[in-house]
């Protein structure tokens, strides 16, 4: 599997094939037993060059939007600057929630969370993010919306988004790795012609029906 | 304010029914003083009364802050260091199967008559349950968050104070409402078993004394400091941690 730089690159699987683990691994979240294999980077070590996704926003309730998106100058013990408050507060904007700078996290709906999540992960300002199924517990029409946001403000660093949404993948990926068969190998799926985000035309009802039918799911 | 209007009926009632029993069985005033006579002496007597509630009001809040910080020391000493888990757990197991009241007279031996043995008994009342909620608490730190901070770099120290500290508080604050209302029972045992002041102490006399109306009235006082500190303490739980009450 490689991951080309600054590009999207989708990961499919079902449930249980390990997905998440390369992601973990590629975080540094895996126990070092659990892992055999090698990985190699262009010169750059891994770790402190991540910024990590997940599924849950991981917003801290205790602490207001615009100190969750500066989490990271707490967790690393430097006292923030008004330098960083004022790039915080732009990629608020960004993200269409700078007026919710001062309100806690419980008292926004789950796409503004996920949303503050993704100011957070920019403001880290590392060249690669991973992203655990971030957009899955949202609903459709949010999801489609922040899928778009994500992809337009993630320009220009290298992504690897783990999905088991074939729609998701097929949108977003510049390529997309399929993860089939048992144990699970991943294959790179041929016929990604055009650049992303993709619009759902034929070509891409097409992948997506390949995707399904790779995953096992031609019976669906 | 429904819940004030309930909790008027209930003591409207229980006052209610309290009436009726002395008048049905005609209950003589050393077994059971009627209400009204229990007010009179809280309004006749109330200098002294408030003399003995001031110092179960004192050992009960200083026990609890006493009690309280050793709960988190403990707490967090077996988070950090596992050996220390496996030792002390035990013993404190141990510990609380001892009854308060037996260990009450060595208290006073060593530590007096005075006010220092019952905020002793306090605290060592309240300070199991106040480790155990707070080591469930900075246990069961949802492992996304340490995710985060693992993958943001931070240090131990700061994932503690930053991430598992402030993630314990809502457990923290279960332990502390227990604490809350076992803490005056620490207190009063204390007293009963040796003191001169208090409302434990002034319960004990007028029972010698068959002032039962007295006696009733320190109970009133008790129970009513107790349900009062219960209650702003767990409205200042819920101001504070707004995110948890939802």
């Amino acid at each position: 599997m490689q991951l080309p730089a600054q590009q999207w690159t989708c990961l499919l699987g079902r449930s249980g094939c390990g997905k998440t683990s390369i992601l973990r691994k590629l975080a540094g979240l895996l126990e070092e037993a659990q892992w055999q294999g090698k990985i190699e980077t262009d010169g750059q070590p891994l770790s402190g060059n991540i910024a990590y996704m997940a599924q849950q926003d991981l917003l801290l309730p205790w602490l207001s939007v615009l100190d969750n998106v500066c989490i990271a100058e707490r967790l690393q013990g430097r006292s923030l600057s008004q330098d960083l408050r004022d790039k915080a507060l732009l990629l608020l904007e960004k993200v269409g929630l700078k007026a919710y700078a001062n309100n806690y996290p419980h008292t926004l709906s789950g796409g503004m969370r996920q949303r503050v999540a993704l100011a957070r992960t920019l403001l880290q300002e590392r060249p690669i993010v991973l992203m655990d199924e971030p957009f899955s517990a949202l609903d459709a029409v949010t999801r489609h919306k922040l899928q778009s946001l994500s992809f337009e403000l993630l320009q220009g660093k290298t992504v690897l988004l783990v999905t088991h949404d074939p729609q998701e993948a097929v949108r977003l990926g510049h390529q997309i790795y399929v993860m089939e068969g048992s144990p699970a190998n991943a294959h790179l799926l041929a016929g990604l012609a055009s650049t992303p985000p993709r619009q759902l035309d034929e070509h891409s009802a097409a992948l997506q029906n390949d995707i399904l039918h790779r995953l096992g799911g031609e019976h669906v | 304010m429904s819940n004030w209007l309930r909790g008027a009926t209930a003591s409207l009632v229980i006052l209610g029914l309290w009436q009726g029993a002395i008048l049905i069985w005609s209950l003589p005033s050393f077994i059971l003083p009627a209400p009204i006579a229990v007010f009179e002496v809280l309004i006749s007597r109330w200098p002294m009364l408030w003399s003995h509630t001031w110092v179960t009001a004192q050992e009960v809040l200083i026990g609890l802050a006493l009690g309280v910080s050793i709960g988190l020391c403990f707490a967090l000493l077996m988070l950090l260091f596992r050996p220390v888990k496996q030792w002390l757990l035990p013993i404190l197991i141990a510990s609380q199967a001892i009854p308060v009241f037996a260990i009450a007279p060595i208290l006073m031996l060593w530590l007096d008559y005075g006010i220092a043995s019952k905020v002793a008994m306090a605290a060592i009342i309240i300070f199991f349950p106040v480790t155990t909620c707070c080591f469930d608490g900075l246990r069961s730190t949802p492992l996304g968050y340490l995710d985060l901070a693992q993958t943001l770099n931070a240090n131990r120290w700061r994932t503690l104070w930053h991430i598992q500290l402030p993630a314990a508080l809502p457990a923290l604050g279960s332990g502390l409402r227990v604490a809350v209302v076992v803490a005056p029972i620490g207190a009063v045992v204390g007293e009963w078993v040796g003191s001169s002041a208090g409302l434990g102490y002034l319960m004990l006399q007028a029972n010698a004394r068959m002032r039962i109306d007295e006696m009733f009235a320190a109970l009133f006082i008790l129970s009513l400091f107790s349900v009062a500190l219960y209650f702003s303490v767990d409205w200042l739980l819920k101001r504070s941690l707004p995110w948890h009450s939802q």
